[in-house]
């Protein structure tokens, strides 16, 4: 990278240039975020607001997307519900208001925890496998190296749903369906590739001098590795950690085909948030955001390292 | 990209004089076992969860095999992918999908190398603006092409609101995903939105990697600005635009996820991929061994056109 402050005679782009250019920069980024400020905007609209034609910009915001989407409600009339005892809690209060009595809380939660669970686990496994295997192809002689690094990136250019068939028949006959284990070994795998091609690039840049002089000191390889390699991996090793917890979070495809219920995550829970007559869109959108803001968190934490990340190190600026 | 590294460190060198019981006995595990402890884990669980089910589905392609039926189905030797390639609706799954592969990559190499080339103008904000710009790439496909159906209805949607009243046409008068005529388009328009960040993002390291000096060489030279993007800028960077297409091109070839979910292959077949018709075959209609099959040739396309591809990358670089 260049300094910016550093003079620059020749390739300066003129203010003008600059300003048209961040002008076309700017209106294209306006118009590419709208779909997702859309969604976080539905997720406080009521029903009738979601659906209003034209399309509503200014509306008062509700908290009803978020209450449909925690709970199951049932239908009740008028005169009930004003014999019941005033509503404890402000979400019953707002159920109440459009004639709605809560009668328990939703699948949602379920989903969230599942998601929460497949992906920590498994992004906590690759990483762990993901850090070993790539210090043992940066430091050591492996025999055919080249072979078997390209071999772990290949197998993560294999469809999901060419692979998801004789998935789908081993983890029948091995009980392996519809179950967190099954998705978060699943996971394991395909994360594991990114995680060693990303890993063994970081580990590179550390200079083997630290450990040379570590081993020199009496420590063996093992100590070496723990007290000298990875404190200075930990960048590295977090960002990889993110990138695999993104894409578990994200996948769709092989928890649609091979859980049903038990290990189910929200991706393909989230189209089945229907509420009466209809999709609910406000509980959709408020689902969606929900799960959509960690990694609006997660990008904006991992700016540096995106670029190497999704060339699984290829390019690393 | 190289993997070995040449320069074997003191200690294994030293390592490797010693007995290696003497140097288990000195120095805890050999190197060599450490690096075997190390890399085994990772190979067998490859071997085991992606390896295995592939030897498996070679072999499932040559039955007739339905897995919901209790009894196994007898070898029926070729005669899946003689279905296969001779059945003219999965040639045409074959051209919806080359016809999405072909316009997103190609939408997105224009707009990601021209955005790549605006932000490299280093302007007042522009590394704000270039995360808000990456943000869609790092969503679930699922649930943003979940969402963009409501976008896209034509009575309440925003999307066709807009549309109508730049167009000056009635918001209901077309449908962006039950239109023959537009739903192909559809998808197209969902993953240039969703994928565009990724190719501007290699192609803005390309252009951060030129160095200065050759422009200023080109200035000496009174070279045009257009001349200088034609033989500096375009040249140095093709071969990561090429990489980019790379990644995008298998990554589009084998979408599921946003156009099951937008479109699920409708309306009739007109955009239906051949992840779509796979995922039917096997999941709906249960035919595993015609599926299989389908799936072995997914794979033969995908490594054939790689390899062929990565060659010419290399040529690229070399030049």
């Amino acid at each position: 990278m260049s300094d910016v402050h550093a003079p620059r005679p020749f390739s300066e782009p003129s203010p003008l240039a600059r300003r048209l250019a961040a002008a076309a920069v700017v209106l294209y980024a306006v118009i590419a975020i709208l779909p997702l400020l859309w969604i976080g905007a539905t997720a406080f609209k009521s029903q009738a607001d979601a659906i209003a034609y034209p399309p509503k910009i200014l509306f008062t915001p509700t908290l009803e997307g978020f209450v449909d989407l925690f709970t199951v409600q049932t239908h009740q009339s008028h005169d009930f519900i004003a014999k019941l005892p005033p509503p404890a809690t402000w979400w019953e209060k707002i159920a109440r208001d459009r004639d709605m009595v809560i009668a328990g809380p939703s699948r949602v939660v379920e989903r969230f925890l599942n998601s929460l669970i497949i992906g920590f686990g498994s992004t906590i496994l690759a990483t762990f496998l993901g850090t070993l295997a790539a210090y043992g192809f940066s430091r050591f002689r492996v025999p055919l190296a080249d072979d078997l690094m390209f071999f772990i990136l290949s197998t993560r250019m294999m469809p999901p749903i060419a692979v998801a068939v004789p998935i789908y028949m081993m983890y029948r006959w091995l009980g392996l369906y519809d179950t967190r284990i099954g998705m978060i070994l699943l996971y394991t795998a395909v994360n594991v590739s990114l995680a060693v091609w990303l890993l063994k690039g970081f580990i590179d840049e550390i200079p083997r001098e630290y450990e040379e002089a570590a081993l020199v000191d009496g420590y063996t390889r093992l100590q070496a590795f723990r007290k000298v390699v990875l404190p200075q991996a930990v960048t590295g090793i977090a960002a990889t950690a993110i990138f695999c917890l993104i894409f578990s979070w994200n996948e769709y495809a092989f928890n649609l085909l091979l859980t049903s219920s038990e290990a189910q995550t929200m991706p393909p829970f989230i189209p089945f948030i229907i509420g009466e007559g209809g999709q609910n869109w406000p509980a959709v959108a408020a689902g969606t955001t929900l799960f959509l803001l960690p990694i609006v968190v997660f990008t904006i934490a991992l700016r540096k390292h995106l670029l190497r990340g999704i060339t699984f190190g290829a390019v690393r600026k | 990209m190289t993997v070995t590294n040449q320069a074997s460190s003191l200690a294994e060198r030293a390592a490797r004089r010693t007995p290696a019981a003497v140097a288990v006995r000195a120095r805890g595990l050999s190197d060599r076992a450490v690096a075997w402890l190390f890399i085994l884990p990772t190979m067998l669980l490859l071997l085991a969860i992606n390896i295995f089910p592939l030897i498996w589905a070679i072999r499932l392609s040559f039955t007739g095999l339905m897995a919901n039926l209790p009894n196994p189905a007898g070898f029926v030797g070729l005669d899946n992918y003689i279905d296969i390639l001779t059945d003219e609706d999965i040639w045409a799954n074959f051209r919806v999908t080359a016809h999405f592969v072909f316009w997103t990559i190609t939408l997105q190499i224009l707009i990601g190398l021209g955005l790549a080339l605006l932000i490299n103008q280093r302007f007042r904000g522009h590394s704000f603006w270039t995360t808000v710009i990456l943000l869609p790439m790092m969503l679930s496909p699922a649930v943003v092409g979940n969402f963009w159906t409501l976008l896209f209805q034509p009575q309440i949607g925003p999307f066709n609101y807009v549309i109508g009243f730049f167009a000056g046409v009635a918001p209901s008068s077309f449908s962006m995903i039950g239109s023959v005529a537009l739903a192909p388009w559809t998808i197209v328009l969902v993953n240039t939105w969703m994928w565009t960040p990724y190719v501007m993002l290699i192609c803005l390291a390309g252009l951060r990697s030129i160095p200065d000096y050759i422009y200023e060489a080109a200035e000496v030279d009174r070279a045009s600005p257009l001349r200088q993007f034609w033989s500096i800028t375009l040249p140095m960077v093709l071969p990561f635009l090429m990489l980019a297409v790379l990644f995008q091109a298998i990554q589009s070839f084998v979408m599921f996820d946003m156009v099951n979910l937008l479109t699920s292959g409708g309306p009739g077949s007109v955009t239906e991929t051949v992840s779509i018709t796979l995922k039917r075959a096997a999941f709906e209609k249960w035919e595993t061994g015609y599926a299989s099959a389908l799936a072995v040739i997914l794979f033969v396309t995908i490594f054939g056109a790689a390899n062929v591809y990565v060659r010419a990358l290399n040529w690229v670089k070399q030049q």
